[in-house]
């Protein structure tokens, strides 16, 4: 009968750098996880970032990003979601991120910033316990 | 339903939405395949399938560029493996389809197999169906890839593309049986790469000496899809193919044939999912299991005690019955 839930996360990586170690890391780990994970490679821009986001239909999109944009970048694709009326997807991101920006990044409506050193189990967690969507 | 008339009326995201639902075998999932039945028809499915890392996804961004130059709408389903220990998956296909993501005539839908063991996932027939309602031209179903169990999509799709590589050549022995049969196309991939004239040599000579049904003869193609060498030409193919599909009337044949096996399909698995519940709560039953997992009985005397035990059965059928 019904399957049960099963997360869907789009990992992208916006911006112009190109390592994208953390990513790949997060994306086997969030695998390892039970969760099905959109891997989507390096150097996309936002919108093409929230039309992924919404033909696949994900619970998450996680964005990385080392190269010193996300302050411009990722409310980029906040807005971008909320426009297409997808505003209901949670939207989480890692890199190198100062500590100052992050408090800018969550009025942006970015739900939750992961440092460097995260434990995947950590951000798994989170993702299980505060995904918006039913 | 609200969410498929907003579909039909061109909504990508309650398309996405109804995918999921779809995927997840939601209770809506009658409503939903009934409410689009009458819209669906016009598509052309064409399925990809062949050993994986020979270069699926990509002929697929490639062959959908044709298409769009055509004027013709796309959707795809990319599957890939889900893990049997965490039940999680990376879907990566997605990753080399980059220049149509910001094309509406494009929709891109990654899913993985969940339940399925062959290469298609089992809510891959209900999503192109509802890619057809949407409107698209062509959907194109790209297998996981795994060799010999993809039968699933040659009964999915209407024109079934088989893709090797030149690597692949002893591999034909293994396939004789197998991939070989479910081709209506043949592509070699990677063709600059030695040992592909030789494998398309092969190919041809298998294909001559089988005494298959003679109105398609499967053509070899050879590609080098990272270069967009010989797309146009499998794109002709595909034509070609659907043509002669439409001409005998096998199209029509195949799409009864379709029909008929989704609807005992539906029936068995609804029918065995209540039952699996059933059983599980039967305490009779679940001393047996016990006593098979124990070792104490063999688990075929176990279950012959079950299916000729007529009360048993008859308890389960009532039971049914009161549920629904």
């Amino acid at each position: 009968m019904a399957e049960e839930r099963r997360i869907r996360v789009l990992m992208a990586k916006p911006g112009l750098d190109g390592h994208d170690r953390g990513a790949r890391v997060l994306t086997l780990g969030l695998r390892d996880e039970g969760m099905e994970v959109i891997y989507t490679g390096l150097r996309q821009t936002p919108d093409k970032i929230v039309e992924a986001a919404i033909q696949e239909d994900v619970d998450v999109v996680g964005l990385s990003c080392l190269s010193g944009a996300h302050r411009y970048l990722f409310p980029e694709v906040v807005e971008g979601l909320r426009e297409r009326g997808a505003q209901d997807v949670m939207v989480i991101g890692g890199g190198i991120i100062a500590k100052e920006d992050i408090p800018f990044l969550k009025e942006k409506g970015i739900d939750a910033v992961f440092g460097p050193g995260t434990p995947v189990k950590e951000i798994a967690n989170y993702i299980r316990e505060n995904a918006k969507r039913k | 339903m609200e969410m498929v008339q907003k579909m039909l009326a061109g909504s990508d995201l309650s398309l996405a939405r109804l995918i999921t639902l779809v995927e997840r075998d939601a209770p809506e999932v009658p409503e939903i395949m009934g409410s689009i039945y009458p819209h669906l028809g016009n598509a052309h499915f064409v399925g990809f399938t062949g050993p994986p890392g020979g270069g699926k996804s990509t002929l697929v961004d490639r062959l959908t560029a044709v298409m769009r130059r055509r004027g013709f709408s796309v959707g795809i389903v990319a599957c890939d493996p889900t893990s049997p220990f965490s039940g999680g998956a990376v879907l990566g296909d997605r990753i080399r389809m980059q220049q149509h993501y910001l094309d509406k005539g494009v929709f891109i839908r990654s899913m993985a197999t969940r339940g399925s063991r062959g290469g298609l996932p089992r809510a891959a027939r209900g999503v192109i169906k509802l890619l057809d309602a949407f409107g698209r031209d062509f959907v194109l179903v790209e297998t996981v890839g795994v060799g010999q169990t993809e039968l699933d999509i040659m009964e999915a799709a209407d024109t079934t593309v088989v893709v090797l590589v030149p690597e692949a050549g002893d591999t034909i022995q293994t396939m004789k049986a197998g991939l070989l049969e479910i081709a209506d196309i043949f592509v070699v991939n990677k063709a600059d790469r030695e040992g592909a004239d030789y494998l398309g040599m092969e190919l041809e000579q298998m294909l001559r000496m089988s005494s298959r049904e003679s109105s398609w003869q499967a053509p070899v193609l050879t590609t080098q899809a990272i270069n967009d060498i010989g797309t146009e030409e499998l794109y002709q193919e595909i034509e070609r193919h659907r043509e002669v599909l439409r001409d005998t009337g096998r199209l029509s044949l195949r799409r009864q044939e379709q029909r008929k096996g989704e609807f005992i399909e539906t029936i068995e698995q609804g029918i065995r999912a209540r039952l699996l519940e059933l059983v599980e709560r039967d305490g009779r039953l679940m001393a047996s299991l016990e006593r098979v997992e124990k070792g104490e009985v063999d688990p075929y005397s176990a279950s012959m005690e079950i299916l000729t035990n007529k009360t048993l059965l008859q308890g389960w059928l009532a039971e049914l019955e009161r549920e629904r």
